[in-house]
């Protein structure tokens, strides 16, 4: 579920701008220091977690006006946006991990795990799991309300289609997109706040390998597509665990990779992707 | 925006420079010859200098490797980590298991990445655009899982060591003697070299047709998918080299950490700030970014928040790279078409400007 929680950031905004955005695993530790910085200043667990998600949607807002929206503009090239957003998660990583803000080493978390362990028959679940889970089902009912039902959701889509004749329609495309941004940007809050629960240590770098797995659990389930990430991190949590069942530990980090090279040339848009037509 | 020479302002700080570096090529080329090999002999060429110039020179080369594929063809890869891996480590399993000299091993090494790249090609068929950029992403991380687990050949997370030094009739190549250096010299213009004959051959305008726009390079009866595999084949050859030739200079002891998503992104960084499609830019942007974190060292901390602050105002206010402009030199037939279009009547004419555009990402 972890990954599927971080996959539907990238999901969002790549739908809307086709854009990997690279910067989005340094706001999902951005996210994770944000409630860590509010709980120790005795804000409580649930108006931290609130706060660091407004901060975290504020914060990619802010990539996004600062340096992508001025590359729109001008139509710059896209490879030089994905290096842009490079540069921002270095910029991110970087300044949580100087000694004066955080440092470099690894902190602990407030635990998630809020009501302890529970056992049904011989098997026993930690809270924090079954929150996690909770959590994450509820936050995409609710995009995908946002996205299908409402307004805003409308002009998402209208953008995601076709953003010359969307902004013709008289929608703001930029406040879509920046929209969008925020909405990644309070997920990956939510993610990292959740995810730093269970495992109860952060660092300035957690997000770069589950990022590059969450992405690749995107791209599974279809990128761009609400569900499809959602079954994409599954897909790839289970076939992680199942890897480190049977092939050993070893073989669990890359599981992702190796299952997205398979669907990606089995099926290129991914297991739940519509397939683009190019017109000349 | 496709210029003819007689719209180009005359007297611009770009044609007159370039005008005059072209009117004396031949001393020019001298110069920098006289410069690059007197190198090692000057009270400059302290140990960690030789090291710094070393490295820009590797990442120079590797970021031509990525050049090709990214600058001339269009298809961007974030997983070159992978084949720098995979040749550094072909090099090294030659050397130290089977007692292969050096030489062989680079270049065996260049050729088995180049089978992998030709492997990686194939689905290059199927996909484009990002799709092509999160394979090669995938498949760096892969690389990764396969050096670190594969015990065996590779030893694991220990890495291989003791990697001897390349030896040429009796001469040990060192740090300290120059021998690294010279090496990576050579290298590095022969990769040069390579490049531009590439770029003027009829690959090469192939490669830079695809990237144009790749339905009308179809149309026009070029077979792009053969074209991308090529492509891909010659960079990977060029990167598994460089990663051969990094498997001596890093003390003879190489790890899988060596060649992280991270190296990736610093080679794909190489090729956009000095220039996407150009050879001089992947000195410039190699020395940039390997030089950056030498001489910001005071800065501690805040070096690589500025180097990412660098990265991004560097694509706000120059997205084709601190080097990529446009030339103004008129666009050089080679003798031979000069011969053929004379064959036919037709006075040929060097008043042709090629236009150079970014990467499809």
């Amino acid at each position: 579920m972890a990954y599927a929680l971080i996959a539907v950031g990238y999901s969002m905004v790549f739908g809307v701008l086709r854009l990997i955005n690279f910067s989005h695993s340094a706001v999902y530790a951005f996210g994770a220091y944000m409630v860590y910085f509010f709980v120790s200043l005795n804000f409580g667990l649930l108006p931290a977690v609130i706060i660091a998600v407004v901060l975290s949607g504020l914060l990619a807002l802010t990539i996004d006006k600062v340096a992508l929206e001025p590359l729109r503009k001008k139509k710059s090239i896209p490879i030089a946006t994905l290096i842009t957003t490079i540069g921002m998660s270095f910029i991110i990583q970087n300044v949580l991990s100087i000694e004066y803000v955080f440092g470099s080493e690894k902190r602990s978390f407030p635990s998630m795990n809020l009501f302890g362990n529970i056992s049904i028959g011989n098997i026993t679940i930690q809270s924090s799991q079954i929150i996690m889970l909770f959590v994450a089902v509820i936050l995409l009912l609710i995009l995908t309300f946002l996205v299908q039902k409402t307004k805003i959701g409308l002009a998402m889509r209208a953008t995601e289609q076709n953003t010359k004749a969307a902004n013709l329609m008289g929608i703001n495309v930029n406040f879509v997109i920046s929209f969008t941004f925020f909405i990644g940007g309070a997920c990956a809050a939510i993610a990292g706040a959740l995810i730093g629960g269970y495992y109860q240590v952060i660092s300035p770098t957690m997000g770069s390998t589950i990022g590059l797995k969450a992405f690749a659990a995107a791209v599974v389930g279809g990128i761009g597509i609400l569900h499809g990430s959602v079954v994409g991190g599954l897909v790839v949590g289970v076939a992680e665990c199942l890897a480190a069942q049977y092939l050993g530990s070893n073989v669990r980090d890359p599981m992702a990779f190796v299952i997205l090279i398979l669907i990606l040339i089995i099926k290129p848009t991914g297991l739940f992707g519509k397939k683009g037509v190019t017109k000349v | 925006m496709k210029k003819n020479i007689g719209s180009i302002k005359k007297n611009g700080f770009l044609y007159v420079f370039e005008h005059f570096i072209d009117a004396y090529k031949p001393a020019f080329i001298l110069l920098v010859a006289v410069i690059a090999i007197a190198f090692p002999f000057t009270p400059l060429a302290s140990r960690s200098n030789q090291r710094i110039v070393t490295m820009i020179l590797l990442y120079a080369m590797l970021g031509m490797g990525l050049n090709v594929l990214t600058g001339y063809t269009g298809l961007v890869s974030l997983g070159h980590a992978g084949f720098y891996g995979i040749g550094a480590y072909c090099c090294a399993l030659l050397t130290t298991k089977l007692g292969w000299s050096f030489w062989p091993a680079l270049l065996v090494g260049g050729c088995f990445t180049a089978l992998v790249g030709f492997l990686l090609g194939l689905p290059t068929l199927r996909l484009s655009g990002t799709y092509l950029s999160i394979v090669t992403l995938g498949f760096c991380e892969i690389v990764q899982m396969i050096l670190k687990q594969w015990e065996s050949v590779t030893n694991g997370n220990y890495g291989i060591r003791n990697i001897p030094k390349p030896e040429l009739f009796g001469f040990e190549f060192k740090l300290q003697n120059g021998g690294f250096y010279f090496i990576i010299l050579v290298l590095v213009t022969l990769t040069a070299l390579a490049c531009m004959a590439i770029k003027k051959s009829k690959s090469g305008r192939a490669f830079l047709a695809i990237k144009d726009d790749e339905l009308a390079a179809t149309m026009m009866g070029i077979k792009t998918s053969r074209y991308k595999i090529l492509s891909f084949v010659i960079s990977a050859f060029i990167t598994g080299v460089a990663g051969g030739f990094y498997s001596v200079i890093n003390n003879g002891y190489i790890e899988p950490t060596n060649f992280v998503f991270n190296i990736s992104v610093l080679i794909i960084s190489v090729v956009v700030v000095g220039g996407l499609g150009t050879i001089r830019g992947m000195f410039f942007g190699a020395a940039l970014l390997q030089l950056f974190p030498q001489v910001f060292r005071f800065l501690n901390e805040w070096r690589f928040v500025i180097y990412g602050v660098l990265l991004v105002v560097m694509m706000q206010f120059r997205p084709q790279g601190a080097l990529g402009w446009q030339s103004t030199l008129p666009y050089k037939l080679s003798r031979r078409t000069r011969a053929t279009l004379k064959e036919h009547g037709i006075e040929p004419t060097d008043a042709i400007v090629v236009e150079e555009k970014g990467a499809q990402a």
